[in-house]
């Protein structure tokens, strides 16, 4: 029976060419729309690192007065120096890192080498293990290294493409802010986004461009800064330059907690440190601390773009749109077939039938206006590509956005189509008969 | 012409007609929030900024020895201004909409400090010698810095300067001290404080976030200093191209372990907006496509009438209606169809602003959007029925003589 409907259907969309054109690409137009947005949308909520953001946590800590004005409760979300240094040594999680970033100048450790600026992050060893980092040549850095101050360093792909040609570059040096730097390792391509773990620069952009040993780093001449900084307090003269000021909170800090017992743990941790801190009288406020899980920091930080979810309600209300112009169309399209579905009716098809064959229809209208969509959606998020916006690289296409599309499509194109099919349906056969 | 066979003909086809002005009041709630949006974008990108931007250049020196600033920057300056065609240079921290920014809380009160509550949070503009002239700075009142002033003016080690004076933007003076001259003022921010010695037209922040607190600004003059590590160049917006390349040579030559980098205002001020720029665009497309779709729709639902009332058009033209008549029918029908439409639109796009204003702290939408909104639906169902319309018209009267 279906075989037929289809057959039907085909036959029948064939005659009235232009309403059928009209109605696909209506459909594929609001798909088009919408799933681009929804791609977008999709991307930038994703999860930046499937597999191991159960295990990683963002702690916080309140260092603030207790009267500072225009104070939310939330914690700061970086750490001070100093709490960066005590969490750090804190070692009851399996695998923490401390890190910041700037950028320094760095040239080859060869004479005439031209000079050039390039993004770091500045962490502490368990970072790459932790997050997953892949490597293209050689290794991460050790506890040890960190320790005594080694002035290695960790080159991103692209970095090691542009200073070295792309060659397995461990061992060769660099000259990094007037310093020595031996390269120990080459990491692949790695951007996860959002960048959930430094938010301070918006959620999306670009990864750094070489790693250094966090402690080694604070050694360097620091004319180039420590990263966004936030200061309180009345002393001006405090926050200038100096990253190991008491009121100045710039250090990122991520654990690893595997159990939700070792959670539970940390969290306790967090809290006896923040009293114990209080009454050595360098927190003012009573214990306030914060241990999110990956995916609850981002939401709390709230980091997709108002702008975007704002265009996806209009991207919806433009799919909505489309559909109530299929539904106007499929009206139009059923009632003109009055007089077929009177004869058919009369020759005894059953409403049913006549019902299924309406929603064959609609379907059939609704694959060819996904199957258009598609190409549409696919057209817009390349020109989303193409902006210079900061998240354009993670408008992608992903198979599973393909089955969206085209499933919308589809459901959207039977929902239009339910009631102009039990309209037609319910077409009196006499009366059309008679009229032929 | 009668309105009332109109009425009676969408009483009989009353679902067709629902679904038009259904889909039209849908595009109107959209399209309205839509352009708001959009004219929200390129508002902030047209603010004004009150600086000369089409002949302004930066060029940074990143990596120099700040304690041999003293010496370097002068030494700059003068290459740079020996540079055909430069007709001012300075040195300063930074420029409008570069993004490099540090704010900083003052207050009217001596005692004020950064944790005071009732403070104008300022971006700080550290300008060496000759500033005002480089960026084209339009004084108001009073006067901009003296030589003296460039020269005794140090950080030490904090991020003030000692010296005690200031110019602001004119909008930071007025926010100050609303109601009163800023002139000859005093603002604070414990231990320091500045006297106001001069207001200049609004020039934007590095960092803009909202239109409000878009010129909140100050002006401190200070002496050579690692701070102020980029270099303001001036010419004819034609020869920035060129002055840029020579000054990146010159600069790298005189300061070879350095990093030099050059940049038009044009640049700056372009990648600034770039995010909201295309957003801009990526709106106005949707809506454009969904303007089409709505067309689309219109298209099709005429025609289908058309089609259903064949025969009724030819009995009408057979009684002695015009072509023009039956043309003037459907355009009617079509205008108090979205009439109605729009009317329901407009409801639904306050809504619609409604829940944005409160899950996005969209502004409210301005009452001229509704009418405008409107207008355009008219004229897009308007140009949308004409076709049919005059298919419709073209249906001969014979029509009317032949059975259904």
């Amino acid at each position: 029976m279906f075989g037929y409907y289809l057959d039907l259907a085909w036959r029948s969309l064939k005659r009235h060419k232009v309403l059928a054109a009209l109605m696909t690409l209506a459909i594929a137009l609001g798909i088009g729309a919408s799933v681009t947005m929804l791609a977008v949308l999709h991307n930038l909520s994703g999860n930046p690192l499937p597999g191991r953001s159960d295990v990683l946590f963002h702690p916080q800590v309140d260092p603030r007065p207790v009267d500072l004005p225009g104070a939310k409760d939330e914690p700061p979300d970086d750490l001070t120096y100093i709490d960066a240094l005590n969490l750090y040594r804190l070692g009851i999680a399996p695998r923490r890192a401390v890190m910041s970033r700037n950028w320094l100048p760095v040239r080859k450790d060869a004479p005439d080498s031209p000079l050039a600026m390039f993004t770091d992050r500045a962490t502490t060893a368990d970072f790459f293990a932790m997050f997953g980092v892949p490597f293209l040549y050689g290794s991460a850095w050790s506890a040890q290294d960190d320790a005594s101050h080694a002035q290695v360093v960790v080159l991103s792909r692209a970095m090691n493409q542009k200073l070295f040609g792309g060659e397995d570059s461990v061992g060769k040096t660099l000259v990094i802010a007037t310093k020595t730097f031996c390269v120990i390792g080459v990491i692949d391509d790695w951007n996860p986004q959002p960048r959930f773990y430094d938010l301070n620069d918006g959620a999306f952009g670009k990864a750094e461009q070489m790693y250094l040993p966090f402690f080694t780093w604070l050694d360097l001449p620091q004319d180039y800064g420590y990263g966004p900084m936030d200061c309180w307090g009345s002393n001006p003269e405090a926050g200038g330059h100096d990253p190991k000021a008491k009121q100045c909170t710039w250090a990122q800090f991520w654990v690893e907690l595997d159990t939700p017992a070792q959670v539970a743990d940390y969290r306790a941790a967090l809290v006896q440190y923040s009293a114990q801190q209080q009454q050595l009288g360098r927190f003012q406020r009573a214990p306030n601390v914060r241990l999110r899980g990956l995916l609850d920091w981002l939401d709390a930080k709230h980091v997709v773009p108002v702008t975007v979810r704002m265009q996806t309600w209009i991207a919806f209300g433009v799919l909505l749109i489309c559909l109530v112009n299929t539904v106007g169309l499929m009206v139009a399209k059923f009632l003109r077939k009055s007089g077929e579905i009177g004869v058919r009716r009369a020759l005894g098809a059953s409403r049913r039938a006549i019902f299924a064959q309406c929603l064959v229809e609609a379907g059939v209208v609704g694959v060819a206006g996904g199957l258009l969509g598609l190409p549409m959606a696919w057209l817009g998020l390349w020109m989303v590509r193409q902006q210079p916006v900061s998240f354009a690289a993670s408008a992608h296409f992903d198979p599973s956005m393909l089955g969206i599309a085209l499933g919308l499509a589809v459901l959207s194109a039977l929902l239009a189509g339910v009631w102009p099919a039990l309209r037609a349906s319910r077409v009196a056969p006499a009366l059309q008969v008679k009229s032929l | 012409m009668e309105l009332r066979p109109i009425f009676a003909t969408l009483r009989k086809h009353r679902i067709p007609a629902i679904l038009i002005v259904l889909e039209i009041a849908l595009a109107c709630a959209v399209l309205c929030n839509a352009v708001f949006m959009i004219s929200l974008r390129v508002g902030q990108m047209h603010l004004p900024n009150a600086i000369d931007e089409r002949g302004i250049s930066l060029i940074t020196v990143n990596g120099a020895d700040p304690k041999l600033a003293g010496s370097d920057i002068p030494r700059d300056l003068a290459a740079l201004r020996g540079i055909a065609g430069v007709t001012a240079a300075a040195a300063s921290n930074t420029v409008p909409l570069s993004t490099n920014n540090i704010g900083w809380s003052f207050g009217t009160s001596p005692d004020t400090t950064l944790s005071t509550q009732h403070t104008l949070n300022m971006s700080m503009y550290f300008v060496g010698e000759g500033a005002d002239q480089a960026l084209g700075l339009k004084l108001l009142q009073g006067r901009f810095f003296t030589n003296d002033e460039y020269a005794d003016s140090k950080l030490g080690s904090g991020v003030l300067p000692g010296i005690h004076v200031a110019v602001l933007t004119k909008n930071a003076a007025d926010r100050m001290w609303p109601g009163q001259s800023a002139l000859g003022k005093t603002f604070y921010s414990k231990p320091n404080f500045y006297q106001v010695i001069g207001v200049v037209a609004n020039v934007m922040r590095p960092w803009v976030g909202d239109e409000e607190h878009a010129y909140n600004a100050v002006y401190f003059p200070l002496a050579p200093d690692g701070m102020t590590s980029g270099y303001i160049v001036r010419s004819a917006p034609e020869d920035r191209e060129r002055i840029l390349q020579q000054a990146e040579q010159i600069l790298q030559k005189l300061n070879p372990s350095a990093v030099v980098k050059g940049r038009t205002f044009t640049d700056i001020r372009n990648r600034f907006f770039a995010d909201t720029n295309s957003m801009a665009w990526m709106l106005a497309l949707v809506c454009v496509v969904m303007l089409a779709v709505t067309a689309f729709g219109i298209v099709g639902l005429t025609s289908f009438w058309v089609a259903q009332r064949r025969r009724q058009i030819g009995v009408r033209r057979a009684v002695g209606a015009t072509r023009g008549d039956i043309l003037r029918y459907f355009q009617t029908e079509n205008f108090l169809l979205a009439g109605l439409g729009i009317v329901l639109g407009m409801a639904l796009a306050y809504g619609f602003n409604l829940f944005l204003m409160r899950h996005y702290e969209l502004p409210r939408l301005p009452g001229i959007y509704l009418p405008a909104g409107a207008l355009a639906l008219w004229v897009i169902g308007q140009l949308a029925v004409l076709g049919p319309a005059l298919r419709a018209s073209n249906v001969p009267p014979v029509v009317a003589t032949r059975a259904a």
